[in-house]
């Protein structure tokens, strides 16, 4: 966990040279203006220079000298890309996304560069369906071990008796409250719903992303998260439209807002309700109790990965237990590895945000594919975004 | 002479090829490609499949808030951008010492050294709740929310394109002939007569040319209302981002491209002829 985590600051002097050399040297994308106005961290290039010689673990194989991931704001510790590059000579480059839509989106343009990315669950059907990932050659990942897995989070990684996609971590899409600000205590999303409407008028974020931000409507109703009924989506439509008025932002990327004071209520996942709670404690993380999105994060590699032997090796020391204890310890969401919850402190174990109450949990549904592909809830989106 | 002739053009077309090549690689192929998606279908995953159909141009109407939004925002930011910048520029070209003039030119110049975006992020810092209501807490006056307004994201406009507003409206008042300033006080016309009479008129091919330059920029704007807007205003540059990185319809997003590219045209085309009409018969070469 970097100190940088915990200060407060939304990016460090010397990431935000970082990100300014490298947005001198490329094109600047969309995401890369969210990476920047997000959470900082979120994007680290790493040194390019050929790095130390390769240690015979790896010498088998030639890996070259970069590689590049797509992945989540946040979500990874920076000194675990570092030491790789220590151990193996690779230099890694960090993309940072903001929807499933958006990682596919660059998947099926072509040409994306990445080795290796970190699709969510319902996502991988749809990839494997484009026929535009790889199944993994299981003998190069020998730190895996499926056994130790927790079933409940990992099934869709594997289609067909293939895998497709090993998990990096499972969360929950919940909402984070400033109580100092909104102190009436909620439980719910209809409470969610309601006080954007009335005390948190003007202060609430939630995501520009259509798989929470229509099904936590539908929770509203005690709809299905992933409903594709259309006199559902209508009435989620009827609340959303509604609510735009009252809106702070309608934005992914919700941390700084919710750091700066500005925003007093966001959509949030597991892992920035983990990292908020522990930089600002009256900042509260919770699950409406009427149900909402379980999910798992997934390493999968691209079949036109342009160095897949280094991301087949990046993947292996990801799922080094050792490793990844030092991943969930910096981004704050929980482990669907038996052995990587043996090393985890009992401080992390026993924090409710990251394991809810069974009630809870209970209720809540992993995205649905079709919703990843559905162009009615594509369109119902735009409605709500241009309303 | 045929053969210096023929000469000549050779050398013409060799100056002119790689802009010509520049322009049809990186505009006309482009073009084509979206013209021909714009006729296409969604495929089932998203992207485009082929097809000939003008579904994507009927369905446009769905996108109307977006356009509404834009026709709106456009005229108004460019305006607003206008307003700030007439008097920057009537100063530097008329009033500012000469020796001071190249440097305040060049102070005006030097942000665009610094991208768009990491200026608009520094707004973002200086509007959201660590800047100016902190400041503001500082003295007693708590909660104010400055960033994601309105007002934020005209602010973010005229402070974003003010050089490309201030440059040509300078140029036009320093070409101005001052004799034509005296003679009208010598007839006896009030400084605001004159004003309103000589420079207001003479300068307008500058203002059209500012104005034109910004509105086009600001119809494909997205940047600005999405950093400093809060993605709640939805301009046709954001549902161009989302169609394409996020719904992943292509052909749609392409006719609204088309879209914009025909209404983009038609503005430049008002905007020259309207500049032509007010300033006399002094054309102004827009396109």
């Amino acid at each position: 966990m970097s100190k940088s985590y915990r200060d407060g600051l939304p990016i460090s002097p010397e990431k935000f040279v970082d990100q300014l050399m490298r947005l001198k040297r490329g094109s600047i994308g969309r995401r890369d203006f969210l990476g920047l106005t997000g959470l900082g961290i979120a994007t680290a290039v790493m040194a390019r220079e050929i790095g130390i010689m390769p240690t015979p673990a790896f010498a088998a194989e030639n890996l070259g000298d970069r590689m590049s991931i797509a992945t989540w704001p946040n979500y990874h510790d920076p000194q675990t890309f570092e030491n790789f590059k220590k151990d193996t000579g690779v230099a890694v480059e960090v993309n940072v996304f903001g929807s499933n839509e958006e990682m596919l989106a660059k998947l099926q343009a072509g040409a994306s560069g990445w080795s290796l990315f970190v699709p969510t669950n319902y996502t991988i059907s749809t990839y494997k369906k484009l026929g535009i990932i790889e199944p993994l050659d299981m003998a190069k990942l020998p730190n895996f071990d499926g056994t130790q897995e927790d079933p409940r989070f990992t099934s869709e990684g594997t289609i067909d008796k293939v895998i497709y996609a090993v998990p990096k971590n499972w969360g929950t899409t919940g909402f984070a409250v400033n109580t100092k600000k909104l102190t009436k205590p909620m439980t719910s999303w209809k409470e969610f719903w309601d006080t954007a409407m009335a005390e948190g008028d003007g202060r609430t974020m939630v995501h520009d992303y259509q798989l929470t931000t229509i099904g936590n409507a539908l929770k509203y109703y005690g709809y299905s998260f992933n409903s594709l009924k259309q006199d559902e989506l209508a009435k989620a439509e009827e609340l959303l439209l509604k609510v735009k008025p009252h809106l702070f932002a309608v934005s992914s990327d919700y941390q700084p807002g919710m750091r700066a004071g500005d925003a007093w209520m966001t959509m949030c996942w597991t892992n920035d309700g983990a990292q908020l709670h522990r930089d600002i404690p009256e900042i509260a993380y919770v699950l409406g109790k009427e149900g909402g999105e379980i999910w798992t994060d997934f390493y999968a590699i691209p079949k036109d990965a342009p160095n897949k032997p280094a991301g087949y090796a990046l993947l292996n020391y990801l799922m080094n237990p050792q490793v990844a204890v030092k991943e969930h310890l910096a981004n704050g969401a929980p482990s669907t590895d038996a052995r990587v919850n043996k090393l985890l402190p009992k401080e992390v174990l026993d924090n409710p945000i990251l394991y809810p109450a069974a009630d809870l949990l209970t209720p809540l549904e992993f995205g649905a594919a079709a919703t990843l592909t559905d162009p009615g809830r594509a369109e119902l989106m735009a409605r709500f975004k241009s309303a | 002479m045929h053969g210096n002739r023929f000469r000549h053009n050779f050398l013409t077309a060799l100056l002119l090829a790689p802009a010509t090549a520049w322009l049809v690689v990186f505009l006309v192929l482009p073009f084509i490609a979206i013209a021909i998606f714009s006729v296409g279908e969604r495929a089932p995953e998203g992207g485009y499949q082929a097809a000939f159909t003008f579904a994507q141009y009927a369905n446009l109407p769905a996108r109307a808030t977006a356009f509404w939004n834009t026709m709106v925002l456009a005229p108004v930011g460019a305006l607003a951008c206008l307003l700030v910048a007439y008097p920057v520029a009537y100063y530097l070209a008329l009033r500012a010492p000469a020796r001071w003039r190249l440097i305040l030119l060049a102070l005006v110049v030097i942000p665009f050294w610094t991208s768009l975006l990491m200026r608009t992020y520094a707004w973002m810092y200086i509007l959201g709740g660590r800047g100016i209501p902190a400041l503001l807490a500082f003295v007693g006056i708590e909660d104010v929310r400055l960033i994601n307004t309105p007002g934020a994201v005209l602010l973010g406009i005229v402070y974003g394109y003010l050089p490309l507003m201030i440059l040509p409206i300078y140029v036009s008042l320093e070409r101005l002939d001052r004799r034509l300033l005296e003679a009208s006080a010598d007839l006896g016309a009030t400084p605001l007569s004159t004003f309103v009479g000589v420079t207001l008129k003479l300068s307008l091919p500058g203002v059209m040319t500012g104005f034109s330059l910004v509105m086009i920029l600001l119809l494909g704007e997205y940047l600005i209302p999405t950093l400093l807007g809060g993605g709640k205003v939805f301009f046709i540059g954001n549902a161009l981002v989302d169609l394409f990185l996020q719904s992943r319809n292509w052909p749609f997003g392409s006719a609204i491209a088309i879209t914009l590219v025909a209404v983009s045209v038609v503005v430049l085309i008002a905007a020259n002829r309207i500049s032509t009409r007010v300033s006399g018969a002094r054309r102004v070469d827009l396109i």
